[in-house]
């Protein structure tokens, strides 16, 4: 056991380190659409030294990172307090995905725009029937010559308004079993029969949207690995999602509890016990979740594939951090529930955590069938 | 970075598994609480292991090994929930061996390696493991100051805890003061019970899994309804937990001067395993039903050794403001 990092990995945090130091794009401008251009001009900063996605292989504009390399680069991000890149879903979800199962041509296509943040992303896979049980949906896909007719609806669609491009998982087959009759698409949003309606969220702005496609066109060749082979693709991407922005949210939860501590600490708090208590707890759900996280890399590296670690960390991370601005809004009172402000802000989203990327109650699910081997409850219905 | 254990680390581990599976089976523990005593034929075999000795230097006769290997053996020993004065003895040993004077060390590190004698480790106000027949306690004051107690200097008082299967007692006498004061030395020890309580909770883990499968209600096993099953992933999830943070304070403790220091690694570990086991024991019972309650079945032997653990050398409440008050310092500084 060894948990200093190699020479290779120090240098290259302390590389990071620099280019973040000389790289600052400065306050986040108001409004969404601001907040999101500002965020784009950001990650073509990013991609113009390479930085935009670490772990993708350098013949795509990538570093080749190791998985370690990888976090220290989220760590690092998180670090100096600068924003994630815009096209997020596109460089963690769809860039990966596609180059596990793209042909060259979707490869030659599609990675380059995603890097750059030329062209948006965004993932269509939840319906307003479909959520948790996500193999359930609807949206039909009908064979019309040499291309895919589609009609159906999605929801809680992060970033559409923003996308060129969907990750949309569609039925192309009723009579099979429901987890064969699926087929992942490559759609592109700018064509009729793609309509876009934000949806406000409970923190007053609209992040996600739902999607109306009526008679939506995709061709044979945006079809990503195979037809009906639509489940398989689609696990990639959730696998991806909950592990690829682990690290990045681990540095955020580790920098709201140390302003709170500082923030208890001006106003001479941390010598009440209760809140010295309460706070101590706070930071040991962040360390374990921090060296859970980082137990899982040394497994995925050493065993090419993760632990039980690796099913821990999402739940871990969301659950911690509802707790700290929960918290936070108990010790600093009214001024944390002034709409607008930050807590205010944490305190809201933050309940979406447990909900996004696959709910804790599905995780558990997840960890008790899978890593602990226990039975599965027989369906209610067929 | 690696963070994991090195391959012979990994075989000690197997190692122990198998010998405690074979040698400390929960029906030897069992007699051995019901009795009152220790399994004398287990803490021997131990001794001529060599295990006593594992962390203490070769100079005093020790196996010269760290910290990560000591974790190993009290946490097999948890997962077997040997009955035996190890964990008291080694904690001593490592606080004598981080903190004593010269003459301490060459004084009493022989003889706790070699496992002619016990140690016993503990605070003043608190209950101390097999301090009945430890031939040198280290004792912490209400003070705070770190004593080393000669059998002869100090005054023992045999108490029952709620786990039988460890001896404990009340101590107070005043003895010299260990070395340079003997916080490093505590903080040694408290990765010892953390560990032991990784194993504890492992084992409790795995024992409610064992029987989850099997036990059926409404036609159907147990382990399928999610009320117990999300129950599973959460104690999963604290074993987990507890262990990330006693690895990682194990490692502290040998990387000296060149990794982050013990004292929060250290609290955090203690924390982490002191709630994290004591719920995963505590859900154990809950999952076993009515048979969890009972005398007849194991599972409570672990709740009882988690819950005295926990209370060792400082339950979570008091790591809890420690660590925030090392952090709060810490944060204090960066900012000045
Ligand atoms: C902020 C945010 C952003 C999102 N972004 C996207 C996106 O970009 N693209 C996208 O496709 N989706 C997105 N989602 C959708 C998200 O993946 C789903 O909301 C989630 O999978 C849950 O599905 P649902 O909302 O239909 O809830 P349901 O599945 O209806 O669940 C309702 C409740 O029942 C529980 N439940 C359901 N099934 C079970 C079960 N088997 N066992 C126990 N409990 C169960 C759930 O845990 C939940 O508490 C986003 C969601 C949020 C909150």
């Amino acid at each position: 056991m060894d948990l200093t990092f190699s020479d290779a990995e120090a240098q290259f945090r302390d590389e990071l380190r620099a280019w973040f130091e000389s790289n600052d794009p400065g306050e986040m401008p108001e409004g969404d659409d601001a907040g999101y251009a500002w965020r784009r001009d950001w990650q073509k900063r990013l991609a113009a030294d390479r930085y935009a996605a670490v772990h993708w292989p350098e013949q795509y504009g990538g570093r080749g990172a190791t998985i370690t390399q990888s976090a220290i680069f989220f760590e690092e991000l998180g670090r100096a307090r600068r924003p994630l890149p815009a096209n997020v879903l596109g460089i963690l979800l769809a860039g990966p995905t596609i180059m596990t199962f793209g042909t060259d041509e979707q490869k030659d296509r599609y990675l380059a725009p995603i890097l750059t943040g030329d062209e948006i992303w965004c993932q269509g896979f939840s319906e307003p029937d479909a959520g948790s049980d996500l193999a359930s949906l609807k949206t039909k896909a009908v064979k019309d010559g040499d291309e895919w007719v589609i009609t159906g609806q999605k929801v809680w669609t992060s970033g559409a308004q923003y996308s060129k491009w969907c990750m949309l998982v569609a039925r192309t087959d009723f009579d099979a079993p429901k987890h064969k009759g699926l087929t992942y698409f490559l759609m592109d949003m700018e064509q009729p029969g793609v309509q876009v309606r934000p949806l406000v969220q409970i923190t007053g702005e609209p992040e996600f949207n739902e999607l109306f496609i009526e008679g939506a066109r995709i061709p044979d060749e945006n079809v990503l690995g195979g037809v009906g082979n639509g489940w398989r693709v689609a696990l990639t991407t959730l696998m991806n999602e909950r592990s690829g922005l682990a690290f990045f949210l681990q540095v955020r939860l580790r920098q709201l509890l140390d302003e709170l501590i500082e923030e208890a600490a001006a106003r001479g708090l941390l010598d009440d016990p209760i809140v010295a208590d309460r706070l101590g707890y706070l930071h040991t759900k962040a360390e374990i979740l921090r060296l859970t996280a980082y137990r899982g890399l040394t497994t995925i590296e050493k065993y090419g594939t993760p632990g039980p670690e690796g099913s821990l960390t999402k739940w871990m991370w969301s659950e911690t951090n509802q707790e700290l601005v929960q918290f936070a809004a108990d010790l600093l009172g009214p001024e944390a529930l002034i709409s607008g402000e930050k807590w205010a802000y944490e305190l809201l989203r933050a309940r979406g955590n447990t909900i996004e990327g696959g709910t804790t109650e599905i995780l558990k699910n997840i960890v008790a069938e899978r890593v602990l081997g226990l039975p599965r409850l027989k369906a209610v219905t067929a | 970075m690696n963070f994991d254990f090195s391959e012979d680390q990994h075989e000690i581990k197997r190692t122990a598994r198998d010998l405690l599976g074979q040698r400390s089976t929960l029906a030897k523990v069992r007699e051995a609480a019901e009795g009152k005593s220790y399994d004398d034929a287990l803490w021997k075999e131990l001794v001529e292991l060599g295990w006593p000795g594992i962390a203490v230097s070769e100079e005093h006769g020790g196996q010269g090994l760290g910290a990560v290997e000591l974790a190993i053996l009290c946490e097999e020993l948890g997962y077997a929930l040997a009955a035996s004065p190890f964990l008291a003895t080694v904690m001593a040993a490592e606080a004598i061996g981080a903190a004593g004077t010269a003459e301490q060390q060459a004084r009493w590190l022989p003889g706790l390696a070699s496992g002619e004698i016990t140690g016993a480790l503990g605070g003043a106000s608190q209950l101390v493991n097999d301090a009945d027949a430890a031939a040198v306690i280290v004792l912490v004051g209400d003070d705070g100051v770190v004593r080393l107690l000669p059998r002869e200097q100090a005054d023992v008082t045999v108490v029952d805890s709620i786990d039988p299967t460890r001896r404990a007692a009340r101590v107070a006498g005043e003895g010299e003061t260990l070395g340079n004061g003997g916080h490093d030395g505590l903080d040694r020890a408290t990765v010892a019970v953390s560990a032991e309580l990784v194993g504890v909770g492992q084992r409790a883990l795995e024992m409610t899994l064992a029987y989850v499968k099997d036990r059926r209600q409404f036609d159907t096993p147990v382990g399928a309804y999610q009320a117990v099953s999300h129950k599973c992933a959460q104690m999963l999830k604290d074993t987990e937990g507890a262990r990330s943070a006693t690895y990682y304070a194990a490692w502290a403790a040998d990387a000296g001067d060149d990794g982050p220091g013990l004292a929060e690694p250290a609290s955090l570990a203690k924390s982490a395993a002191s709630d994290g086991i004591r719920d995963v024991t505590a859900n154990a019972i809950q999952a076993h039903g009515g048979i969890g309650f009972t005398w007849e079945a194991d599972v409570h032997w672990f709740y009882k050794r988690a819950q005295v653990d926990a209370a060792l050398l400082g339950g979570s409440g008091l790591h809890r403001r420690r660590l925030i008050a090392l952090v709060g310092a810490r944060l204090a500084g960066t900012a000045a």
